[in-house]
């Protein structure tokens, strides 16, 4: 297996705080990778320098072959390196297709197209359902972003996200602030994805990462102190001491 | 509600097209002047609405691309006149540079003004209109503060006659209509999505792999040229170039135009620019009645007062009419406070 996502002393310092600190870490295609830890632990910072928001001090970040570190964030999605946001970051007054036909939009060559009507375009609006039905929202398509439930803004924040074709998604905690239903159908949603795409989940949802994830990596103060299977992490004493003992309390 | 809104859309359009045939048969020909300033602000209204209302761009400098388009004709106009260059008068030269000449400029103080986000692109479009105000304000040539008379207008040789007033109405008629529809198809186009869907979510549209940058500055360049065309109208209709035209109030005047009428939406800078215009024109003399009715003294001075009026008034529909005097007739009347 080869590697999809290759990170290299990564450095990120904002004044005096180092939020990643000399992180290397590798992603296997194919594979769910989760990145769990504490708060603070740097994990969304992370996720913005995969994605290009945030520029890092030192380091390098390989995808798919080739050093993208200086790439902008519309380019490394042409890539195919996707990203669903923490915070649910959706076009709130555009419908839910019409969000989806704007990323399947998006990776159709340039949109300098002045003419014809996009919203009954059928090479958009075809994928766009597919998409939505994917995420099991096929039946709420007409409906404004902003006037679904929370946990329909996350599927559809995933919607968005497969639908720039992706060869990776990179996943900043999708089930935040979803209560166990919308959790679980969420679980059941990313099962489905697992094995054709490659996934680095942050994740603070415990039960959601281990029943996702092949390996998992844990982040504390932005350094990594453990990479293995669900199964190494959790009898992992030092890992079991910084964070899963403040979990479940047994530490 | 639709119903409402489409029906009395088309019964604005409708009377704007009987405009001079009703002027002249009541023998009021400065009706016809007064309703060609409408149409010309309302082309110019519509432009600044594509970056303003789809867009999200909040363009405090679209008086120097109407300004740009009037010194088209302007310069043209000069040069016919004193060194005998009869081809500088030619129309469709005129319409083409006033297409050509403020959708460049766009394009340029746009590369720079889009770089910035909030107020400080506000300022930025502000402060690139007052320079090339105070640019056209040092040419002494063309007129400089005192502005160029026109004593011949845009020639179409025998296509239309600018000077017959009637004539001129249609033309800008025509083009409104014509703009209308450009940006009707431009903004349910897949360009139109990416414009729109910046103003909604630019973080989004980038993590989707648009290059929002670009798109925003076609826009903005399509918007200039827009407003160069109201331009040219407007110097034919006046007959008269100056640069007060240039100057930032006409900028602010445009927006209000836009957020009166109902941003984003395509008729609505329509209805605000007829809306504007129809409150200068009136209320001075609605006052001024008021004024005698209850026996006031002086009531001249009444009018002159209008904007104490007007004012509050256009606080008022903002605060309470979200969307407009086009919000109001889709019967949105929540408020936006």
């Amino acid at each position: 297996m080869s590697e999809a996502l290759t990170i290299e002393g990564l450095v990120k310092q904002f004044g005096g705080l180092t939020a990643t600190d000399h992180l290397s870490l590798s992603v296997t295609e194919g594979e769910v990778h989760a990145v769990i830890g504490p708060n603070g632990a740097g994990k969304t910072t992370l996720i913005g320098q995969l994605t290009g928001e945030i520029t890092p001090n030192a380091g390098t970040i390989r995808f798919a072959g080739r050093d993208v570190t200086g790439l902008p964030v519309h380019q490394r999605s042409m890539l195919g390196l996707a990203r669903s946001f923490q915070i649910t970051n959706v076009l709130a007054d555009f419908t839910a297709r019409a969000n989806v036909a704007l990323a399947v939009q998006a990776h159709q060559g340039h949109s300098f197209r002045f003419w014809r009507k996009a919203a009954t375009d059928p090479r958009l609006i075809g994928p766009a359902e597919e998409f939505l039905a994917t995420v099991g929202l096929a039946d709420r398509a007409d409906i404004a972003a902003s006037s679904l439930s929370h946990g329909e803004q996350r599927q559809l924040e995933i919607a968005m996200a497969l639908a720039t074709q992706p060869a990776m998604l990179l996943l900043d905690e999708p089930m935040a602030g979803m209560g166990p239903e919308d959790s679980a159908r969420m679980v059941e949603i990313l099962k489905r994805l697992k094995g054709e795409l490659t996934i680095l989940l942050v994740e603070h949802d415990m039960d959601a990462v281990f029943a996702l994830a092949d390996r998992i990596t844990v982040l504390v103060y932005g350094r990594a102190i453990a990479t293995g299977s669900p199964e190494q992490i959790r009898n992992d004493p030092d890992v079991r001491a910084a964070y899963l003992g403040e979990e479940t309390g047994d530490a | 509600m639709q119903m409402i809104r489409f029906g009395f859309i088309a019964l604005v359009m409708l009377a704007l097209a009987a405009v001079p045939a009703v002027a002249t048969a009541i023998d009021e020909p400065f009706y016809i002047s007064l309703f060609t300033r409408m149409l010309v602000l309302a082309i110019a209204a519509s432009s600044l609405n594509l970056v303003l209302g789809y867009g999200g761009m909040v363009s405090f400098g679209h008086a120097a691309y109407l300004g740009l388009g009037s010194y088209v004709v302007g310069v043209g106009f000069y040069h016919a006149a004193n060194d005998g260059m009869d081809w500088a008068l030619n129309g469709w030269l005129h319409l083409a540079l006033t297409i050509i000449i403020p959708g460049l400029a766009a394009l340029l103080i746009g590369a720079i003004s889009l770089r910035t986000r909030g107020v400080y692109f506000i300022m930025i479009t502000l402060a690139f209109s007052q320079m090339l105000y105070y640019f056209f304000i040092g040419l002494e040539r063309y007129g400089g503060d005192d502005g160029l008379s026109l004593w011949y207008l845009s020639d179409f040789g025998s296509v239309m006659d600018l000077n017959d007033d009637s004539q001129l109405y249609y033309l800008a008629y025509g083009l409104l209509v014509l703009v209308l529809f450009i940006l009707y198809r431009l903004v349910n186009s897949r360009f139109g999505m990416v414009v729109r869907g910046a103003k909604s979510n630019e973080r989004r549209l980038m993590a989707v792999g648009f290059p929002t940058y670009r798109y925003r500055l076609v826009a903005f360049g399509i918007s200039g040229a827009i407003c160069g065309v109201a331009g040219f109208l407007m110097a034919n209709q006046s007959e008269f170039v100056s640069t007060s035209e240039m100057h930032w109030v006409h900028s602010g005047d445009l927006i209000v135009m836009v957020v009166l009428g109902g941003m984003g939406t395509l008729f609505g800078p329509v209805l605000g620019a007829v809306g504007f215009l129809m409150l200068e024109q009136y209320l001075p003399e609605l006052m001024e009645g008021i004024c005698h009715i209850i026996g006031g003294n002086s009531c001249g001075i009444a009018g002159e007062y209008w904007k104490m009026v007007f004012g509050p008034l256009l606080i008022l529909i903002v605060l309470f009419a979200r969307g407009g005097i086009d919000g109001l007739l889709q019967g949105k009347v929540g408020r936006n406070v």
